[in-house]
């Protein structure tokens, strides 16, 4: 409750990622000189980058340009060769993925990964791991505090899964959906964790218009009803220029650019290497 | 209340029936006097290879690694087990607590080993992992084949390993005796106890899975990366799940050498392994059920088969390869899954009639 | 000369194992199963072997070819009716498979030829009436069996390494292996070449069961399965997949097990070289000479 509260005060900057002498409040995200290298490739060098506490910030560029490199960055999936990442003012440099996951990143994957195996309600359940604390033996034995917090689990996983519209197929096995519908339990599984920012990687990807228009809504509706940050990758230029508040470019590891939709838009270099590729 | 009859639920229930009714009908047969010897004395072993092979069910099935060397902590729990219960023979007089005991010593036994194995062997992946957990498996049974044991008559252990330790002095008892083993056993094992367990396993893996303990490991099963990514730590869990189904298979070991007389370590070796793990493929990955009629079925065959006598071990090898292909081939299974969809739809439709 | 002669020995019994790990090796490398059947392959070719030489009074060279005809139309077999329906099949219902074939072989072993040991003619390779040759004014003796397999087992990794690297077929299964389905729209046929890697394992199963009994001349039913286990673990630790890793992996494996016999003890051999093995394992987690893979997030 204090964090939301704390975030409705802060003003949403209008171009976060643009001037990082903007956000008024502390930002969620701080990317200094951020790089990895894989055998001497700089898949991403230099990369520089803010975003503020309820901003829907948008990632783009070309394939290959290393967009999902910076997400399993900040995920540290893959440990960054150099530079520095503060999340919420702290310094992520000693952390693995699953104490980044703690401090309140979350994510979701451009190939799938869902636990394709369990129920889609189980899903959101394991992700609320570390919001319950019962031992292995309350579990086994059956007491009193493993059903008082599996019974909050379970109305919190059918509430997130409400709330994307998904919980009349909390029972139904994950792996069994359709694509559009794994995109969004992948949301509600990050979801799950109680981020405080959350990376979606082209989670309209494979999906149809009116997926895509329901999807921009609920990426909205999720900014807005748990006021976190939402950050994300995505090719479909409509939704990017129409929900993001503030736009990175980058091509061959590199910031090319970064404004406001409308700046993106009129950029030269921007068009030169990615709108205007597409089109001729 | 709709929730409790979910599918997951009617499957844990119908596994605990089964194995009740079993139980009964076994138990009015042996009252009856119905039962003929043979399979009487089948009925511990029985008992044992089921919680064996539910408890690598959870290593196998539920957190989804190979594992060769699991007899390795039947190995342990055996000897363990047999060394509490000749030592305590004189301070627990009841035979029940004493195998209780014998049990549960096994089981701790066999946990700290899963621990010591785990710390390795979890730290690699697929087939690199299976080869170091029948490694380990190799290991127990060389040290156990070499391992010397005495009791002095102050009650003092003496341990040796490869020759008998020499400050035994005289009066002294040798427990375990090399690649003797143990002799001397008193047979204290009873079905009872055997059903006890199996049930009390059963509990135990299907409560687990239920819990947010069993979500993770389930969860690191399905996609490790991912898990990783909503805050699993995937040493805790995979070790939790390595280490309980080392437990409950270090009790089915104690339980298993105190049904015979001697007890050596060359009974717990590769073998053993791959025919507990034949056990949980053939009853499915993961499907307890699958698990417990697997396992009852195919210790019983190579008993009732006896009649063709030299032929027996060759028949159980040709049905083992009938039934992977026939249930893992794609055109056989395309055929079969026909067969079921038919009789389903024939049933539905004579449901509708009867509306 | 313990030294030289425990290293010598373990030179040996390491060529057994690196033949018989290169059998693993390549099929797993290949149709990505591990082939629990193997051991017993060997034991077979071991007893074709042993009756050409011993019943029908056979030459040597005759013996070993027989044997490995035999084990090649065997191994081609095997995998025909056990392992290509399997094709698309968890790996684990693969294994399983195998290991009901090595059941299978074993049972039907022990009831053609029964348990009771047979002892393979130890002088199996004289020269001259001679077994072995002695060198350092005799201090140190060198059977023949032991020069052969030496000899064998560099031929055998030569000939293998030339014929994946240069020859059409060669490159056909390589090429298999690093990826089925772009390998058949390549025109490659695919089945053909696991059946003919499945072969090539076989008939190399054939030499090492001569070779292993020449050496251990006690013959019986199960008399692969010990060093099946063993080769397969030089598989995994030279790297499994990889044809070199698995020659270093059989000839370290080997020299390592005859050092620990001379040197530290001999029951506790086995416990101490898989020891040894589980360490190198967490050092270099896919084998000596495996290929890292990175998943691809």
């Amino acid at each position: 409750m204090e964090i939301k509260d704390k975030a409705k005060m802060i003003p949403i900057p209008s171009s976060g990622i643009l001037n990082e002498n903007d956000i008024g409040k502390q930002p969620i995200l701080e990317c200094i000189n951020l790089g990895i290298e894989f055998g001497g490739l700089k898949a991403v060098d230099n990369f520089n980058l803010t975003i503020g506490r309820t901003e829907i910030a948008g990632l783009i560029g070309p394939n290959g340009a290393g967009k999902t490199t910076i997400f399993n960055l900040l995920t540290k999936v893959y440990q960054p060769t150099h530079g520095t990442i503060l999340l919420d003012g702290k310094d992520t440099h000693n952390m693995n993925t699953v104490q980044v996951s703690r401090a309140g990143i979350a994510r979701t994957f451009q190939n799938i990964r869902l636990f394709s195996n369990m129920s889609v309600e189980d899903n959101v359940k394991v992700a609320m791991n570390n919001s319950m604390n019962y031992s292995l033996a309350e579990g086994i034995l059956r007491l009193p505090r493993y059903w008082g917090q599996e019974k909050k689990a379970h109305n919190k996983a059918i509430e997130l899964l409400d709330f994307m519209g998904m919980a009349d197929v909390a029972d139904v096995k994950a792996g069994s959906l359709p694509y559009g519908a794994q995109r969004r339990i992948e949301i509600v599984r990050a979801l799950a964790t109680d981020p405080k920012l959350l990376l979606l990687d082209e989670p309209a990807a494979g999906m149809n218009p009116s997926e895509t228009e329901e999807l921009m809504h609920n990426i909205k509706k999720i900014r807005d009803e748990f006021q976190i940050a939402v950050m994300l990758i995505e090719h479909d230029m409509n939704l990017v220029m129409g929900i993001c508040e503030g736009i990175c470019v980058i091509n061959f590891g590199k910031v090319l650019a970064k404004g406001t939709p409308e700046q993106i838009a009129s950029n030269p270099a921007v068009i030169e290497a990615y709108l205007g590729s597409s089109d001729d | 209340m709709k929730k409790l009859l979910r599918k997951d639920n009617i499957k844990n229930l119908s596994s605990y029936i089964l194995v009740i009714v079993a139980f009964v009908v076994c138990q009015i047969l042996i009252g009856a006097k119905a039962m003929p010897s043979m399979y009487q004395s089948l009925l511990i072993p029985v008992c044992v290879y089921i919680v064996m092979a539910l408890s690598l069910n959870l290593t196998v099935g539920i957190l989804g690694e190979l594992s060769l060397g699991h007899a390795g902590f039947m190995s342990v729990g055996a000897f363990t087990g047999v060394a509490i219960a000749l030592a305590l023979k004189e301070v627990i007089t009841a035979t029940w607590l004493l195998l209780a005991v014998a049990m549960v010593c096994g089981a701790i036994m066999a946990a700290i080993f899963g621990v010591i194995i785990g710390i390795p062997v979890l730290r690699l992946k697929g087939d690199y992992l299976a080869i170091v957990t029948l490694a380990f498996g190799e290991i127990i049974k060389s040290l156990f084949t070499n391992l010397y044991m005495g009791i002095d008559p102050e009650g003092g252990f003496h341990i040796g390993l490869i020759t008998k330790p020499e400050d035994l002095v005289e009066g002294s008892k040798m427990l375990i005796n090399g690649s003797i083993g143990i002799s001397g056993v008193q047979k204290i094992s009873t079905f009872t106890a055997g059903f006890i367990l199996i049930i009390i396993s059963l509990i135990i893996i299907f409560n687990t899975v239920k819990s947010r303990t069993g979500r993770a490991i389930m969860a690191i099963r399905d996609n490790r990366i991912a898990a990783e990514c909503v805050g699993i730590n995937i040493t805790k869990y995979k070790m939790t799940a390595f280490v309980l189904s080392a437990a409950i298979a270090g009790a089915a070991g104690a339980l298993y050498s105190l049904n015979y007389s001697t007890i050596s370590a060359t009974k717990f070796d590769f073998n053993t392994s791959i025919l507990i793990l034949v056990f949980v493929v053939l009853g499915g990955q993961g499907n307890m059920i699958g698990s417990i009629i697997a396992a009852a079925v195919l210790t019983i065959l190579p008993e009732a088969l006896r009649q063709f006598a030299d032929y027996r071990m060759l028949v159980y090898a040709i049905v083992l390869i009938l039934i992977m292909l026939a249930t893992n081939n794609p055109t056989l299974k395309m055929f079969f899954d026909k067969i079921k969809k038919a009789i389903r739809f024939k049933k539905k439709e004579e449901a509708k009639e009867d509306m | 000369m313990t030294f030289l002669s425990s290293l010598i020995s373990g030179i040996s019994l390491g060529s057994v194992y690196a033949i018989i790990a290169l059998g693993y090796t390549m099929v797993y490398g290949i149709a990505k199963m591990l082939n629990f059947a193997h051991g017993d392959v060997i034991m077979v070719g071991a007893y074709v072997c042993y009756f050409a030489f011993n019943s029908f009074g056979l030459p040597w060279y005759i013996g070993v070819l027989l044997s490995m005809i035999i084990c090649t139309i065997l191994g081609v077999v095997i995998e025909k009716l056990a392992y290509k329906p399997l094709r698309a099949a968890a790996s684990l219902a693969v294994l399983i498979t195998a290991i009901g074939v090595s059941y299978f072989l074993q049972n039907a072993a022990l009831l053609l030829w029964s348990s009771s040991p047979k002892s393979f003619p130890q002088k199996f390779f004289n020269i001259g009436g001679k077994s072995g040759f002695t060198i350092f004014d005799g201090k140190l003796e060198i059977s023949y069996t032991i020069l052969v397999t030496i000899i064998c087992c560099v031929v055998i990794m030569i000939a293998l390494t030339l014929f994946t690297e240069k020859t059409k077929l060669g490159k056909a299964m390589r090429a298999v292996s690093e990826n089925k389905e772009a390998a058949q729209l390549m025109g490659i046929n695919v089945n053909r070449t696991i059946s003919i890697t499945f072969a090539i394992g076989s008939g190399l199963a054939a030499i090492a069961g001569v070779l292993l009994c020449s050496a251990y001349p006690i013959l019986q039913p199960t008399t692969g399965s010990m060093p099946g286990i063993k080769a397969f673990t030089a598989a995994v630790f030279g790297g499994i997949g990889s044809i070199p890793g698995a020659f270093l992996g059989g000839l370290l494996l080997g020299i390592l097990e005859s050092f620990t016999k001379f040197y530290l003890s001999t029951q506790l051999a086995d416990a101490i070289v898989f020891g040894i093995l589980i360490v190198m394992l967490l050092i270099k987690p896919t084998g000596l000479l495996g290929k890292k893979i990175m998943e691809k997030v």
